[in-house]
């Protein structure tokens, strides 16, 4: 299992001179299997780079969606994959009590806020809601469970042979809990990152940002690196940096959480074009990205 | 009991514990997984003391009684009604703590009826009358 991030940031596109190794994009991740399956997770900014790349004769192609924030959503009619005849697209994503997933996606795709309708762009969709029971995709079981961020979102658990990815890239689980981390039981999310072999994980915030945006969904660092240990993650990735942090500011944060933390796991700065291979055929498990 | 809780029942025990009033919340099955400090007031014993309880245990535990002091069926309940028929219920009626005092109190129960057509629980919220 190959796991590629095309997009890390979260709120807003933020590219910039001061953006440049992290990324601009938002989120947008991309997990292949070695039999040639492939999973994109979230249609942020990213999913158009990732849509330039793939190969011509790909005919399906399954987008998991988190939720329908607009960072997460904003890229979708970009991708590439969406304009090729013959290509079907399963866009999977989370339950609401309302309209249904085409409807809420097409609230975004279709004018005022964009000039082109879904209808025009494919003819060729499937909206799968989730959470359901695990779901076998390709050489893939995905396992999606709702978690505490604003509006029905949900995180995926992606298996693969003995190997597990997880996708945690919008979460608050210290909401309103007096001390974190709390008891397994009671933590959103455990049951999904239990063990995970990586784990993609919200870090947005320092530690002094979080108590003003305490309830807007996200993580302080600190707060993602005790999920992580909590979760006994092996490998961790923090990722939807604050649109505001530069590249200087994300790695002093991530020093100053390995130092203060002190995890077990391993930690893989969350940088746009990073690819983790968690099957490597050679010694090299972990590729950084190109400066 | 299930131990790993879904994420409706963790906000809804993350909001109890913000609240003054007296909130229990129990499993699909009526498992009792928790109740909050201002219902530990009520019932007359620490959550930490009791721990999770069966539906079978708490309906009977509390020893509920009419106004005449006759006991109630447990299936009378409003939490236990709240969970079989998955619609809200209301009553009022006599327990004995587990501190020994006799209190009346007013209960209105809700059934946690989820997105994906899950049913993932029920809470109740609960008064102490004035004697």
């Amino acid at each position: 299992m190959k796991v590629t991030l095309w997009g890390t940031r979260g709120s807003i596109a933020s590219p910039g001179p001061d953006t440049v190794r992290y990324g601009g994009n938002t989120s947008c991740v991309s997990v292949e299997g070695r039999e040639g399956s492939m999973l994109v997770l979230d249609a942020g900014t990213g999913i158009r780079l990732l849509g330039q790349q793939l190969p011509d004769n790909m005919t399906t192609v399954h987008l998991l969606l988190t939720h329908l924030h607009m960072d997460h959503l904003q890229g979708l009619p970009f991708f590439a994959p969406l304009r090729r005849p013959g290509v079907r697209i399963h866009i999977w994503g989370p339950p609401s009590t309302t309209r249904n997933l085409r409807l809420r996606v097409l609230r975004y795709l279709s004018p005022p806020l964009f000039p082109v309708s879904l209808r025009e762009l494919s003819n060729n969709l499937q909206f799968h809601e989730l959470p359901a029971g695990p779901v076998d995709i390709g050489e893939f079981k995905v396992k999606a469970q709702l978690v505490i961020h604003p509006n029905p979102t949900i995180g995926y658990r992606i298996e693969c042979g003995n190997t597990s990815a997880v996708y945690l890239p919008d979460h608050e689980p210290a909401l309103g809990t007096h001390t974190f981390p709390v008891s397994k039981e009671w933590t959103s999310g455990y049951r999904l990152a239990e063990g995970a072999d990586v784990l993609i994980h919200d870090a947005q915030y320092t530690e002094e940002e979080y108590p003003f945006r305490a309830g807007f969904g996200h993580s302080s660092i600190r707060q993602a690196f005790k999920f992580g240990k909590l979760v006994e993650a092996k490998q961790f990735i923090p990722f939807h940096h604050d649109p505001a942090h530069g590249d200087v500011l994300i790695d002093e944060m991530i020093r100053q959480a390995v130092e203060e933390e002190d995890p077990a796991f391993e930690v893989t700065p969350g940088q746009e074009g990073l690819v983790v291979d968690l099957n490597p055929q050679d010694a090299e498990d972990c590729k950084k990205p190109e400066s | 009991m299930s131990s790993f809780q879904e994420i409706e029942i963790i906000l809804a025990r993350q909001l109890s514990e913000y609240l003054t009033l007296a909130i229990f919340i129990v499993d699909p099955d009526g498992n009792l997984i928790f109740y909050n400090e201002p219902a530990e007031a009520i019932l007359g014993a620490r959550y930490e003391e009791t721990g999770p309880m069966s539906a079978s245990t708490w309906a009977s535990i509390f020893q509920p009684v009419d106004p005449d002091g006759r006991p109630l069926d447990p299936d009378s309940l409003p939490l236990i009604i709240a969970l079989t028929t998955q619609r809200p219920a209301h009553s009022k009626f006599w327990i004995r703590s587990l501190d020994r005092k006799s209190r009346q109190i007013e209960v209105f129960a809700i059934p946690l009826q989820a997105q994906a057509n899950r049913f993932v629980g029920a809470i109740a919220m609960f008064w102490e009358q004035e004697a």
